[in-house]
């Protein structure tokens, strides 16, 4: 999963995956469509992206009802917050020893 | 050099996404202009119009007869108030909402929510007071207690959003407090407070996000 020359992670590869990541660091959850408007992507694009996150178990899904509307909301795993972070370290050293 | 490129690229973009979730930040320059200038006609309006100069004091227009009966000067103080809150809200939001659309944000974001509930908590304590106050017979620390509490709203809603509006909510709180002290001069601190300070706000924030 790991680049061992760069500490990159190939799961954080992708524009739309980076911003659900830092969205899920820094809220304690995030709803579907809310990500949707965040990210301005579409339904189809942003379900592919959570589904390959959910199953590197990098966030986890809460389904709930609000009323009788049923909601999805997304949070981040210990795991994922872990691994993320020191994804953001690893830019952060690529850009420091250039 | 290409990795590089995107590495400070991917950075930008976590950046971004961190603080647009976590912080409201569609506020407008203008909108802090625009309330300090209507504070100002609302406060001109009660002493040349309603008060007719000081003729008519500010205190006793706003206390209760035993009848539980309001003078019509008073009524029209309260009036003149809210019609400025008024005012003042809806050029905020349409400001905002403006704003937001021309960035491309979305004004109903989760962070949105929790600004207000934040901002209002602490607002609404503070308007119910004000009518327990006028309700009660102290008239005198009406202003004092809406600068106050209006302070203390901006301090807890400024996590949310921009950091300016946390400064501005000190210098309300310690406007409140001065004013508690000095009771007769209502409309010097009313100007100061909810005019000038608004209007000094409004003109930081413009020049340093929209110009």
């Amino acid at each position: 999963m790991k680049d061992i020359i760069s500490g990159l992670n190939k799961a954080f590869d992708s524009r739309i995956r980076l911003g659900i990541m830092s969205i899920l660091l820094v809220n304690d959850f995030y709803d579907f469509n809310n990500l949707k408007e965040a990210l301005d992507v579409t339904d189809g694009n942003l379900a592919s992206h959570l589904k390959a996150l959910e199953e590197k178990n990098l966030i986890q899904v809460n389904k709930q009802f609000i009323g009788r509307k049923p909601n999805t909301s997304y949070s981040i795993t210990q795991e994922g917050s872990m691994l993320f972070r020191q994804h953001i370290d690893a830019l952060e050293n690529l850009i420091k020893n250039k | 050099m290409d990795s590089n490129y995107s590495s400070s690229e991917d950075l930008k973009t976590i950046r971004k996404m961190m603080e647009e979730s976590t912080r409201f930040l569609s506020l407008s320059g203008l909108s802090g202009i625009f309330a300090g200038i209507f504070a100002i006609a609302g406060a001109a309006i009660a002493w040349f119009l309603i008060l007719e100069r000081g003729a008519v004091s500010f205190e006793k227009s706003l206390l209760f007869t035993e009848d539980a009966a309001l003078s019509s000067a008073g009524w029209l103080l309260i009036i003149d108030a809210i019609t400025i809150l008024v005012a003042a809200l809806i050029i905020s939001v349409w400001l905002s909402v403006r704003k937001a659309g021309s960035s491309g944000a979305n004004i109903w974001a989760p962070v949105s929510k929790r600004l207000m509930i934040n901002l209002l908590i602490p607002l609404a304590t503070g308007g119910l007071l004000s009518i327990i106050l006028l309700a009660k017979g102290f008239p005198g620390l009406l202003i004092p207690c809406l600068l106050i509490f209006y302070g203390l709203a901006l301090v807890n809603a400024a996590k949310f959003t921009l950091n300016e509006v946390f400064y501005l909510g000190l210098a309300e709180i310690a406007t409140g407090l001065v004013a508690a002290c000095f009771p007769g001069f209502w409309i010097f601190f009313w100007v100061t407070g909810f005019g000038l300070l608004h209007i000094i706000y409004g003109v930081i924030l413009f020049r340093k996000y929209e110009s």
